[in-house]
């Protein structure tokens, strides 16, 4: 076991590669996520009974499921049925559809959490159901989210590497291809983990301050 | 038809490899919970230290990179894993460290009136541990080890990319030998979350006995 810091330097340009499509991922991923799981949020609470019901069904399906057989079928079942993708899309889709039902859950607390009053004023001022959400609840629910929705997208980052499964260039399989071809592990993988753990261990600042910031409930 | 129940008995193989792995897997991470978790309550600066670094390294990186690491670079240093010993390793370690802030979480949150009543009582630390706080700390972890054991039966799915032959790996066998996609993909999917449910199901009728004898006595 000895580590070479000139091989390290010679794999560098290749591993920053994979770091730009993990972080494109992410980004992606997260805006993503941060949709669909609004939008499951409201289908559960949708007026329609059955509506409600299936869409909570198919979240649960999604939350117990594995993330990495979730991608295995968006990629390999779909183009099947006619719909090609390329990997990327396939895995940020995944990633998106995954993480939205976390974030889901997120929506519900912060959308239950906003006071029985607030609906009656609206009711009061004679707001429609679309003005209701857009002025009065989402502005109220969303900033008490932040932190919670935040760490989910710290978390969906770290499932990036799942994507190197469905054959994205992203850092694992950048750094995969390195090892398999000079046969050496140790730098290629060291480097993904210390990547990680520096990403993460600054975004427990990052998380801090969110709290700091947009924890607080103003009452 | 008659194929598939062939196949089907390959992806029932898969199941037993990913149960055994889940199983194996979640003895070990209750032990590092324990461990770190009341590490982290320690009195001395050493112990709380070591269990902390140990818990932000594993919640830090990803999952994928430490089986990865387990497997492809630790033989490096002379210690060669099987792929079943890597993935119990990787998956116990890494789930230890989320449910450890949950034991840590639970011994918290036991009220300062029983520390007291131990001090009264004339308990040791550890006795008024082992007596006071974990009886009722227990039951405080016991769902969100639930959500743990769920987290860590999906995660193994990731061992089927260090060749191990667990329900996703089998899925892969099944799509290339009959180039179905669907089918595998589908069951196995469903094979997942019908674990998952059980799992739950377990951890809420554990919940309902321990929670037997100790009505009035939780707030």
């Amino acid at each position: 076991m000895d580590w070479d810091w000139n091989f390290v330097w010679e794999i560098m340009p290749t591993l920053i590669q994979g770091v730009k499509i993990t972080i494109l991922a992410t980004i992606l991923g997260s805006i993503l996520a941060a949709i669909v799981g609004l939008g499951i949020a409201l289908a559960r609470r949708s007026e329609n009974r059955l509506v409600a019901r299936s869409i909570g069904w198919f979240a649960e399906f999604i939350r117990g499921t594995p993330l990495l057989v979730q991608l295995y079928f968006i990629f390999y079942v779909l183009p099947d049925i006619g719909i090609l993708l390329p990997p990327l899309v396939a895995g940020v889709i995944g990633l998106g559809l995954h993480y939205g039902t976390y974030t889901a859950e997120v929506y519900r607390a912060g959308i239950d959490n906003v006071p029985r009053g607030q609906w009656e004023a609206a009711k009061a001022c004679n707001l429609n159901g679309r003005h209701t959400w857009t002025h009065i609840i989402l502005p109220q629910a969303i900033p008490p989210m932040i932190p919670a929705l935040a760490n989910y997208f710290i978390a969906m980052f770290k499932e990036t590497p799942l994507l190197s499964a469905i054959t994205v260039l992203e850092l694992m399989n950048q750094a995969k291809s390195v090892a398999n071809t000079y046969y050496r592990y140790i730098e290629p993988m060291t480097l993904v983990g210390a990547f990680f753990l520096v990403i993460s261990l600054c975004s427990v600042v990052l998380l801090r301050w969110l709290e700091h910031r947009y924890g607080r409930i103003e009452r | 038809m008659t194929q598939w129940s062939g196949y089907l008995g390959l992806i029932l193989q898969g199941a037993l490899v990913t149960i055994e792995l889940t199983l194996m897997g979640s003895v070990l991470a209750l032990i590092m919970a324990f461990l770190a978790g009341m590490g982290r309550v320690s009195r001395f600066f050493i112990v709380r230290a070591i269990a902390t670094v140990y818990i932000e390294f594993f919640r830090g990186t990803s999952i994928f990179v430490q089986l990865f690491w387990a497997y492809f670079v630790l033989p490096f240093a002379g210690l060669s894993l099987t792929p079943l010993q890597a993935g119990v390793l990787a998956l116990g370690l890494n789930v230890g460290a989320y449910a450890a802030e949950v034991v840590r979480g639970a011994i918290l949150s036991v009220g300062r009136e029983q520390y007291e009543a131990c001090t009264a009582l004339n308990l040791g630390r550890w006795q008024g541990m082992r007596h006071v706080i974990l009886p009722q700390a227990l039951l405080v972890m016991l769902p969100t080890f639930g959500n743990n054991a769920i987290e860590l039966l999906k995660a193994t799915s990731v061992v089927s990319l260090i060749s191990l032959a667990d329900l996703t790996f089998q899925a892969q066998v099944v799509r290339s030998q009959t180039g179905s996609t669907l089918m595998p993909f589908l069951s196995v999917l469903i094979i997942y979350f019908a674990l998952a449910l059980m799992i739950s199901w377990g951890v809420r009728t554990l919940e309902r006995r321990m929670a037997r004898g100790l009505d009035g006595v939780r707030v």
